[in-house]
C-alpha cells in the first residue's frame, strides 16, 4: 500500500470500488482488445449486480470500453457516447459458484470480429484483478505490460516465450502458469517491466502450438 | 514499509530532526523509488485536484437515485446570511463537506481521500483553512503529507474500508487525517499532531457502515461534515495541549479490534443500521423497481 492508495485515486464518484474500479476493468477490457469494440454482453454477479446502478457501475463499465479511465468526467454519459461510436452493449446477470462480491464477466467482439471474453473482479480502492480470459484463469492487475498466451498444453511453449522475451531484453516482473486439465489448453500470464513489441507477439502468435495471443500494453 | 506506527514516525522525526511530513515524504520516495520533485509534484497535484473538485459542485445536479444534491446549495444560502450558530468558519467547512460528498454521488470527479464515501473530510477543513488563513500550496502540500502518512499508519494497523472496519474506518480514518493536517498548518508539534488524530479517532470509535439502499449517500454525505468538524475541534484541543489519554496507535488497534467485532450487517452490506430503518427500507425498495 502506497501513500497514493491512501490519498487517491482522483475518480469519477460515487465508489472506488463500484465505480472507479469498473471503469478501471471496462479499460483494460479496451485495451485488451486492442481494436474498437462492437458489442459487449455484461454480465454482473453480487454486489456490482445489486447497487451497481445506483453506484454507475453500468456506465463506468461501458465508459471503460470505450477508452475512458476512472478520473473521465465523461463516464456519466458513457451510454450515449458508446451509441455514437457504436458500441451495442447489454447487461444481465453472472453466475458463478463462488466469487468476489465485485465481479463481472464481459464477453466482447471487436470491429475485426476477434473476441474476448474477461472476467475481472473490483477489489477495493480503485485495484482490480483479472480473473479468467476467454475461459481459463489469469490473475493480474493491470499495472504492468502484461502478456497472455493460450497455448496446447505441451512442453516447449514456456521457453520460447521466455527467451523472446529475453532476447528482447524484457525483465520478467511476474509469471503465471495455469491449465485447464480438460482441454488441454495452458495459459501464460507474464507481466514484463517494458513493452512487448508488436513483431514480437505476432511472431509468437503464428508458432504452432499457440492458440491465441493477448496483450495489455501500457502506453496511452 | 516503514509506516506502521505513527509514534515510530515521530521518533523518526525527532532523531532526524525532519518535520513530520518529511518524514512521511521520505517514505514515499523509498517505497516507489521516485524522487523528491516527483512525490512532492504528485501530492501537489492531488491537493489541487480537490480544489478543483470543490470549485466544480453544480448544486442544480441530482444523484442517479434521486436521494442526494442540493444541500451544499442550501448550506451556502445560509452561510450567506452570515447568521450561522456555528460562525462563518465552521459552517464553510460543513458546506465544502457536504458539496464533494454530494458531487461524488452525482459521479463528478472527486479525490478518495482515504475513501470517496469519506471524501469531503480533507478538502472541507484543507481548503476552507488554506482560504482563511493565507497558507501556500507548498503548505498544503506538505498538510496532506502528514494526513496521508496517519493514513497509511491506520491502513496497515486497521483498515480504512467499511466492509472491513465499518464507518469509523473510513469518516472515522479522515477525520483523524485531516485532525493532523491541520494541526500541523496551525503550527503545532509532532506530538500535537499525534494527539489530535488519536482524539478525532476516539471519537469516533464505533460508528457504523450502513448505507441505504448499499448506496454512498445516506448517511454518508452527511458524515462527511461530522468528520470535518471532529477534525477541527480535536484539532483545536491538541493545539491547546490536552493530550489523548490512550496513545495514538493503541486507538488505531482499538479501531480494528472494534471493526472485526461488528457483526456484517453494520460493514457496508446495507443489512443493518440506518439501511434497514422502515424509511430505509422504503428507499431501497423503490430503487430495487426502478
Ligand atoms: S456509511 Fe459506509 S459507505 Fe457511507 S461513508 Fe461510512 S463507511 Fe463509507
Amino acid at each position: 500500500m502506497s501513500l497514493f492508495d491512501i490519498l487517491g485515486p482522483v475518480m469519477v464518484g460515487p465508489s472506488s470500488s463500484h465505480t472507479a474500479g469498473a471503469a478501471r476493468i471496462g479499460y483494460i477490457c479496451y485495451k485488451l482488445m486492442d481494436e474498437p469494440i462492437e458489442r459487449a454482453e455484461i454480465g454482473l454477479y453480487g454486489s456490482f449486480l445489486a447497487t451497481g446502478r445506483g453506484h454507475g457501475t453500468d456506465r463506468a463499465l461501458v465508459a471503460g470500453l470505450l477508452g475512458m479511465k476512472p478520473a473521465d468526467e465523461r463516464i456519466p454519459e458513457s451510454f450515449e457516447l458508446a451509441k455514437q461510436q457504436n458500441l451495442e452493449f447489454s447487461f444481465g446477470r453472472a453466475d458463478f459458484a463462488e466469487a468476489h462480491p465485485n465481479t463481472v464477466k464481459l464477453n466482447l467482439t471487436g470491429k475485426s470480429g476477434r473476441r474476448l471474453e474477461v472476467t475481472a473482479e473490483s477489489i477495493g480502492g480503485g485495484r482490480v484483478r483479472i480473473r479468467q480470459i476467454d475461459g481459463l484463469e489469469a490473475n493480474f492487475c493491470g499495472d504492468y505490460a502484461t502478456l497472455i498466451v493460450h497455448n496446447l498444453d505441451q512442453p516447449g511453449h514456456v521457453a520460447e516465450v521466455t527467451s523472446m522475451l529475453a532476447h528482447k531484453s524484457i525483465n520478467i516482473a511476474t509469471m503465471q502458469l495455469y491449465r485447464d486439465g480438460r482441454g488441454g489448453h495452458a495459459v501464460m500470464v507474464v507481466e514484463c517491466d517494458r513493452e512487448v513489441p508488436e513483431e514480437s507477439r505476432k511472431w509468437l502468435a503464428h508458432l504452432e502450438g499457440i492458440i491465441k495471443v493477448t496483450y495489455l500494453s501500457m502506453e496511452e | 514499509m516503514a509506516l506502521k506506527s505513527l509514534e515510530e514516525l515521530a521518533n523518526i522525526a525527532t532523531a532526524s530532526g525532519d518535520p513530520f511530513w518529511c518524514v512521511v515524504l521520505k517514505e514515499d520516495i523509498k517505497e516507489r523509488q521516485v524522487t523528491k520533485e516527483e512525490s512532492f509534484a504528485k501530492m501537489e497535484g492531488m491537493y489541487l485536484a480537490m480544489k478543483e473538485a470543490d470549485k466544480q459542485y453544480d448544486g442544480k445536479l441530482r444523484s442517479r437515485s434521486g436521494l442526494s444534491g442540493g444541500d451544499g446549495q442550501r448550506l451556502n444560502e445560509y452561510l450567506d446570511k452570515g447568521e450561522s450558530l456555528c460562525g462563518d468558519f465552521i459552517t464553510t467547512v460543513m458546506m465544502r463537506a457536504v458539496k464533494m460528498g454530494e458531487s461524488n454521488a452525482c459521479m463528478k470527479r472527486i479525490v478518495a481521500a482515504p475513501t470517496a464515501g469519506s471524501c469531503g473530510v480533507l478538502p472541507a477543513v484543507l481548503v476552507t483553512m488554506e482560504e482563511r488563513f493565507g497558507f501556500s500550496i507548498e503548505q498544503m502540500t506538505q498538510a496532506l503529507y502528514v494526513a496521508a502518512g496517519i493514513g497509511e499508519v491506520i491502513a496497515e494497523r486497521a483498515f480504512i474500508s467499511g466492509a472491513q472496519g465499518g464507518c469509523q474506518a473510513e469518516i472515522g480514518s479522515a477525520s483523524a487525517m485531516a485532525a493532523g493536517a491541520a494541526v500541523f498548518l496551525y503550527g503545532g508539534t509532532t506530538q500535537q499532531i499525534l494527539h489530535a488524530c488519536a482524539m478525532a479517532l476516539k471519537n469516533l470509535l464505533g460508528l457504523t457502515c450502513d448505507p441505504v439502499a448499499g448506496l454512498v449517500e445516506v448517511p454518508c454525505i452527511k458524515r462527511n461534515i461530522l468528520g470535518a468538524v471532529n477534525a477541527l475541534t480535536s484539532a483545536d484541543v491538541a493545539l491547546a495541549g490536552v493530550k489523548s489519554a490512550i496513545p495514538p496507535d493503541e486507538v488505531i488497534d482499538t479501531m480494528r479490534s472494534i471493526g472485526s467485532m461488528l457483526p456484517k450487517a453494520l460493514r457496508e452490506t446495507g443489512e443493518g443500521g440506518l439501511a434497514i430503518s422502515p424509511e430505509g427500507i422504503k428507499i431501497m425498495e423503490k430503487q430495487q423497481k426502478e
